[in-house]
């Protein structure tokens, strides 16, 4: 990391305008943090009326009341079951197909990493239909209920947080030396014994980070769970929108419980950050 | 890290290229160890294709099939009884002087607008933060956490705190511009009326730019600092160093930034369905939640896919004439 550009200290003028310039994209990107957590003190009658910076009087009624006006609860229970597995599943798959990827040359890899990669570009709205279609087919075929289920949720997540998990997990199993796992090869362990015992232990930091990024873009969907959940499977993607729907828009409620759904993906991705950035970099200098 | 060391050496023989050890035990065939050896990676990808051809292509192609029939909630039992349209959901969906023509061009141009707008300044906010953060000061680890922390947040939780600042009666942003301020002569209504448009591209910027800042952060490191070092006993100044050095160095990284933030708006369904709920005003009528709003409110599927395949082949074009033209630039130098 780069720690000072030239050997001059940079000139007042770039002094000033770093001043300037970063404090404000830092007020941008935080008022909307401090109106959610200075609105989610308020009591009711503050927050249907003109907009005051400051709480006062300092409430914490609303964190006890979001889990009594709507089933905030189940939702989050939905929310997590459906978001740990599809993240689990997601980078255990991934992590086959990076080795693959990373290790053997074989026909059709520039095809298949193309592939995988392009179907970012596809629109959610194209296939939101069809896969609710084919869900229900199958449904109606075999009787496994994927259509407002978990499991048809579980499946659907796992394959949007796939190509971003290939990609992020090829360039960690890139970083980590062939030389040691042919070592591994060599005394006589299978390839499936190589991966786990060698370049898995050795990548772990990055497999942390993209399970946590895998999580998150789960936990944030918002498309495929109003279209493929019910009354018992509805996560917080669409829960959330209940608070607002009834005759009073309960504000301070509905920013309290944005702070609650928040705060463990926050957590986890800035816990992460700095695997991301390192994988983000290995992959740009690709 | 140890790699243990396991004595039972291979023994001899059809040790191939990699050096797995043919297990002594079992009689296995040659052509059986070739597949194994050559399979070895496919099966690996197994579940990883299965997956996508499930979730992304087999629905992709299916939808391009709708797009061909007369599906309306009538049908939806029972699709394959859908009498097939031939290409007139096409010919509806692009007679512009019509009804439904006519608000997807809209829909379109509002989109295309909010794209180069939302893109355009999600780019530079990330690019400025990154190159302004990238020498070490006092606070430097702080603000980027602060930087970062709009694209931590769930975007529906993000999106529903924006819809709160945008109230007309007990919102922030009002009560800036309007009471505290005094910018605007009567408060604004942000969420309806051609103010909308402006809500969901600010929305957007602030959620995207950190995303940016991210990458660019990431491809700063990949600079070599001789080049910098060099450059000031050359006698160039900061401004000049990030004009001549930086800023080219990034192109790689800005190639693929860019592309991926233009898919990301362009296709963005989650914040104008938050902020609007499944009708857009028309101002911010953008694509993604017009064609929702022809599928699942108007139940008329065979319309809305065909909308999506024509979202789709537009994509396919940009994205192909963009790396092409991106590409054959920076092969020029």
């Amino acid at each position: 990391m780069a720690k000072r550009r030239g050997l001059m200290a940079p000139p007042p003028s770039f002094l000033w305008t770093r001043r300037i310039v970063l404090t404000l994209l830092a007020l941008f990107a935080l008022v909307p943090v401090y109106v959610m957590i200075s609105s989610s003190v308020k009591p009711l009658q503050d927050v249907t009326s003109t907009f005051r910076w400051i709480p006062t009087p300092l409430t914490l009624a609303p964190y006890h009341d979001i889990w009594y006006t709507v089933p905030l609860a189940r939702y989050f229970l939905n929310s997590l079951i459906v978001s740990a597995s599809a993240a689990v599943l997601s980078v255990a798959v991934a992590v086959f197909a990076a080795y693959a990827v990373s290790r053997y040359g074989f026909r059709g890899k520039r095809i298949f990493t193309t592939a995988v990669l392009s179907t970012q570009m596809f629109p959610g709205i194209l296939f939101a239909l069809p896969l609710f279609l084919i869900f229900v087919s199958i449904g109606n075929a075999t009787g496994i209920p994927l259509f407002g289920s978990r499991g048809g949720l579980i499946i659907t997540y796992l394959t949007f947080s796939l190509p971003f998990a290939i990609w992020m997990l090829t360039s960690y199993f890139e970083s980590v030396p062939k030389a040691l796992d042919e070592a591994a090869l060599v005394d006589g362990c299978g390839p499936v014994r190589a991966l786990f015992r060698v370049v898995i232990p050795a990548a772990l930091p990055g497999i942390v980070a993209v399970t946590i990024y895998a999580f998150m873009t789960a936990w944030g969907e918002v498309l495929f769970a109003s279209v493929m959940t019910n009354n018992t499977t509805r996560t917080l993607a669409v829960g959330l929108a209940d608070y607002s729907t009834q005759n009073n828009v309960y504000w301070n409620q509905i920013m309290a419980a944005s702070l609650v759904v928040s705060v463990p993906v926050v957590a986890g991705f800035l816990i992460m950050q700095r695997y991301l950035v390192a994988g983000l970099t290995s992959g740009a200098v690709k | 890290m140890t790699v243990s060391i396991r004595h039972d050496a291979p023994s001899a023989g059809s040790d191939t290229g990699r050096g797995r050890a043919p297990d002594p035990g079992r009689r296995s065939s040659r052509l059986w160890q070739r597949v194994r050896k050559g399979g070895l990676p496919y099966l690996f990808l197994l579940p990883a294709l299965l997956l996508e051809l499930l979730i992304h292509f087999i629905p992709m192609i299916f939808g391009i099939l709708i797009s061909f029939k007369q599906l309306t909630l009538f049908f939806i039992r029972n699709w394959q009884g859908a009498p097939w349209a031939g290409w007139s959901n096409y010919h509806v969906a692009v007679d512009f002087h019509a009804a439904i023509g006519s608000a997807l061009l809209h829909s379109f141009w509002v989109t295309c607008a909010f794209t180069v707008l939302a893109v355009g300044l999600s780019w530079l906010f990330g690019t400025v933060a990154a190159i302004l953060t990238q020498d070490t000061f006092r606070g430097r680890a702080v603000l980027r956490t602060i930087f970062l922390t709009p694209f931590a947040l769930p975007v529906y939780a993000s999106v529903i705190v924006w819809a709160f600042m945008f109230q007309y009666n007990n919102g922030l942003v009002n009560q800036l511009l309007h009471n505290t301020l005094g910018i605007t002569s009567k408060p604004s209504f942000w969420l309806i009326g051609h103010n909308s448009f402006f809500a969901l591209v600010i929305i957007s910027i602030w959620r995207n730019w950190p995303f940016a800042f991210l990458c660019v952060m990431a491809g700063l490191q990949g600079i070599p600092r001789d080049l910098y070092e060099a450059s000031a006993i050359d006698g160039a100044g900061i401004w000049q160093q990030i004009r001549k050095i930086t800023m080219p160095s990034l192109r790689a990284v800005n190639q693929v930034l860019v592309l991926v933030l233009f898919l990301w708006t362009f296709n963005d369904f989650t914040t104008p369905f938050v902020l609007f709920g499944s009708s857009a005003p028309s101002p911010a009528d953008v694509i993604s939640i017009h064609i929702y709003q022809a599928s699942f409110i108007t139940w008329n599927f065979g319309e809305g896919s065909a909308m999506s395949v024509l979202m789709l082949l537009f994509l396919l074009v940009v994205t192909a004439a963009y790396l092409l033209v991106t590409s054959r630039r920076s092969s020029n130098g």
